[in-house]
């Protein structure tokens, strides 16, 4: 339980996709300047700010990326503590969860969140290379083993189990272009036909290119603030319901099952546990599809459905806008894009416009409650956050 | 004391190119290349092979043949023109691949094509005089031609070890001579990629004088002929060679035939002749008595007498491929395949 | 990689040196100073243990996009493997072809070159995997 109930008052999302004219710091900055703005704040309410970010080291050689974006956001004239979080593609929300425990306990009353990732700056194999970090670098980046070709593995076990067919796999790509073309800041805005994703170049079979989250650039930002402030700031208030974090073997090899994340479940329970509700309560969730595989295999884990029965579901339609329960309606990391220290708090940013009911051609009718799956490597964190209409 | 071989183990890389391919690349009759050297195809190494890993699939076969404690190995002997480093020995990455460090001699040697034989006379006089109890002697290669040079057609892949000591000898080591000489036939420079050769002069004042003399004192020291041997190995550098060498000499292609691989693998430079031994003790029986003479260019030929003991009866071939099963377990590769994996193509850095 | 970081681990690399625990005997690959099934109980008594190298095929994929390091082998592929003492180990399976891997097929640990750094660096080798010959 929380010391204190936790809203999100604002929120700010730039354009996902190859952002060649914006450097780190400008994408840093307009996405937290829109959270600023849409929360009405002039910003010397500012107590704490929390930065996701991956990589930015070896994507664009910078690290101290908290002070970074206090500085280039004229925080740092106010010498508020700014922190930067990293948990491979968990990294937003983990910055999240540390902002809404920031509040929770009385430490902050405002708290700016951001998650962003530049990684156009280097050469597409360097971009796969630094992500191939996310899994143990010696004992499986090493020996060979890609980023995609770990997500490949569990595809290859899914299938041979009878848990999904190739085709089921594939339409999770389908289905999220589908929504992303509903979304003004997707990376890719075109749907595309499963002949596409099962005829593209192959990456690591099964998976081919569009089974794959792209590489972007891109940042968002969310501003929490206790739920008893929030209506000074906003008339829609987000609560905050529930947050779970949960970790796992940092290598996939050291797990007894590869078909499922435990710490996905595990994050899922504490999550629900604290909100007080079950998965048939959630009305619209965004999960951490890096691959498409990674859709099918959160569904379960969340306790949406059984195994092997989450690929059924794509494949008849229930997790599209209009489903019984609609799955990365922005598009998800395939479609919106996958700038690894944006994603989570990106997740957040949809997931309130939702709930807000500001989702325009992609809202999901009387959607009240939201959740947000974020996974950093192969299952190795895992967070998950609950929201609802206030 | 006796001395002789205790085990052994091969190792030729999987994928094979043949003269026919080679010819066509280069605009050159590669059937008729294949004929005059008597090579159908040569082994290449995969890009992530080369002399260490090939040392060490032979030490390692070798080692699964016996119940040894490799702490009792204390000498260890690495032969090869094709070392991965220049500075910093291949022999060390073996040594403690089969768990024989720290306590060991190590060294890389080369002499051309010889530097296995060298190895294994190196290992012998260390256990004949009670120095160490065991030691490995390996000859392996993954030798380069020059793209469109006549090397190109023969040189290929592959090595064995042999584990030489007192006790439980497969094959006794009888007598072991060398003859060598000042005769610059073929040479690789420092810093070279590839090597150099005297063309014909690579023929009768080398080859064919330096093994036809180490084998004519051989048997002349055991006062054998050759009708006393069942096989006999002359170094290989193609198929041709070692059958004129033979009927020179007065050896049958029968003789010849067990220990001769150029036809299949081409020439494996210092893993040739290793090779060859290992083929012939694959399917030997006590009693059979085996010439063997290296040549390395430079040059100089070393000669052994061998004669296969009863040990070999309860020998434990099975632990490890035969070289028959590697001569099958093939794959063919087009040049463009043969070029990328040899390192022929101009990559960006 | 610095050469030391590398160096440190060629027992594991080689030789596929885990893990036992002396507590409750679970294997780990690679080297575990803790055992996540007894924690405290375990600390000190995790002894180095040698695995075979034998093993079987859990999952895989041929990798048709990779590192500039490894584009010489594409396609390549790679796999978890479930070795006869239990634990799994991910790495490349190599002289066998693609469509001849199934879950399930019998390997064996070999020694190759997994890497180097550069041209003028150090050579890395390590252990890969090779069906097991009929």
């Amino acid at each position: 339980m929380m010391m204190r109930e936790v809203a999100v008052i604002g929120i700010g999302i730039t354009k996902f996709g190859e952002l060649w004219d914006y450097s780190f710091r400008q994408i840093g900055i307009q996405a937290g300047l829109e959270a600023v703005y849409d929360a009405n704040l002039s910003g010397s309410e500012i107590d704490a700010m929390y930065v996701g970010n991956m990589s930015s080291g070896r994507f664009i050689d910078q690290h101290h990326v908290g002070a970074l974006i206090a500085d280039y956001s004229g925080m740092a004239s106010n010498h508020i503590p700014s922190t930067r979080i990293e948990a491979a593609g968990a990294s937003g929300s983990l910055a999240l969860h540390q902002g809404v425990m920031a509040v929770a306990s009385g430490t902050h009353d405002i708290v700016v969140v951001g998650g962003a990732e530049k990684m156009t700056d280097v050469s597409e194999e360097a971009s796969n290379f630094i992500l191939n970090s996310a899994a143990d670098q010696q004992w499986e980046s090493l020996m060979g083993a890609t980023f995609a070709s770990l997500h490949a593995m569990i595809a290859c076990r899914y299938i041979r189990e009878g848990y999904a067919t190739r085709e089921q796999i594939a339409q999770v790509a389908v289905k999220n272009h589908l929504h992303g073309s509903l979304n003004p800041k997707a990376q890719f805005q075109k749907p595309i036909r499963l002949e596409t994703v099962l005829r593209a170049s192959m990456v690591a079979e099964p998976l081919t290119m569009f089974d794959c989250s792209p590489i972007s650039d891109g940042a968002a930002a969310v501003v929490l603030c206790p739920m008893e402030m929030a209506h000074e700031y906003t008339d829609k208030p987000i609560k905050v319901l529930g947050i779970g974090q949960a970790s796992d073997t940092l290598a996939l090899y050291q797990r007894d099952d590869i078909c499922t994340f435990p710490a996905t479940k595990v994050a899922a329970q504490k999550a629900y546990e604290m909100a007080g509700l079950e998965p048939r309560d959630i009305d619209v969730v965004e999960v951490n599809d890096d691959y498409t595989i990674s859709e099918l295999l959160a569904l379960e884990d969340l306790g949406f459905y059984q195994r092997g029965e989450a690929g059924k579901a794509v494949e008849f339609g229930e997790t599209e806008i209009g489903g019984s329960l609609p799955v990365n309606t922005s598009g998800g990391l395939k479609a919106r894009g996958n700038p690894i220290g944006a994603t989570g708090v990106a997740q957040i940013v949809e997931i309130v416009t939702q709930l807000r009911g500001d989702a325009e051609r992609r809202q999901v009718k009387e959607a009240e409650i939201g959740m947000a799956h974020n996974v950093g490597g192969t299952g190795s964190t895992v967070a998950v956050t609950i929201l609802g209409v206030a | 004391m006796e001395v002789g071989i205790v085990s052994y183990g091969a190792y030729i890389p999987r994928f094979r190119i043949t003269p026919i391919e080679i010819g066509r690349v280069w605009g050159q009759d590669g059937k008729a290349m294949a004929k005059g050297l008597y090579i159908n195809s040569k082994s290449v190494p995969s890009p992530d092979e080369d002399v260490v890993t090939i040392a060490i699939a032979a030490a390692r076969s070798m080692m699964r043949r016996v119940d040894i404690d490799p702490a009792d190995i204390g000498a260890l002997y690495v032969g090869s023109e094709s070392h991965p480093y220049a500075v910093k020995p291949s022999g060390t990455v073996v040594a403690e691949a089969i768990e024989a460090s720290p306590l060991i001699s190590v060294a890389d040697l080369e002499f051309a094509c010889k530097a296995g034989t060298a190895g294994m006379q190196a290992v012998m006089g260390q256990v004949g005089s009670g120095m160490i109890r065991y030691g490995v002697a390996i000859g392996a290669d993954t030798s380069q031609g020059a793209p469109g040079d006549a090397l190109e057609y023969s040189a290929s892949a592959g090595g064995a070890a042999f584990l030489i000591g007192s006790e439980n000898i497969i094959a006794r080591i009888n007598s072991t001579l060398s003859y060598t000489t000042d005769t610059p036939d073929f040479w690789r420079r420092e810093g070279q990629p590839y090597p150099s050769h005297g063309g014909r002069f690579t023929g009768e004042p080398a080859y064919f004088k330096h093994v036809g003399e180490a084998a004519k004192m051989m048997m002349e020291r055991m006062g054998t002929s050759p009708a006393d041997y069942n096989h006999v190995i002359f170094h290989q550098p193609n198929g041709k060679f070692p059958q004129r060498m033979a009927k020179m000499l007065g050896f049958t292609d029968e003789q010849l035939s067990r220990g001769l691989l150029p036809p299949m693998i081409g020439n494996t430079y210092s893993g040739a002749v290793p090779l060859g031994l290992a083929s012939v003790l694959d399917t030997a029986s006590p009693g059979d008595r085996i010439l063997m003479v290296a040549y390395g260019s430079g040059a100089g030929s070393d000669a052994f007498d061998i004669t296969v003991t009863d040990t070999i009866r309860h020998f434990n071939l099975a632990a490890a491929p035969t070289v028959a099963s590697m001569l099958e377990n093939t794959r063919e590769i087009d040049y463009a395949t043969y070029a990328k994996y040899r390192g022929k193509i101009l990559m960006k850095g | 990689m610095p050469v030391a970081r590398f160096w440190r681990d060629i027992p594991s690399r080689y030789n596929l040196y885990g893990s036992r625990c002396g507590s409750c005997g679970k294997i780990y690959f690679p080297t575990r100073h803790i055992c996540p099934e007894c924690r405290r109980s375990s600390i000190g008594r995790m002894e180095s243990y040698r695995l075979s190298g034998k093993g079987k095929v859990y999952s895989y994929s041929v990798v048709h996009e990779a590192p500039p390091q490894l584009a010489v082998l594409k396609p390549y592929v790679v796999a978890i493997v479930e070795m006869d003492e239990g634990v799994r180990v991910t790495g490349q399976l190599v002289d066998v072809d693609a469509e001849k891997i199934d879950i399930g097929m019998r390997v064996e640990a070999v020694l190759r070159k997994i890497g180097d750094e550069g041209p003028s660096g150090v050579i890395h080798y390590g252990f890969k995997f090779a069906p097991v010959p009929d």
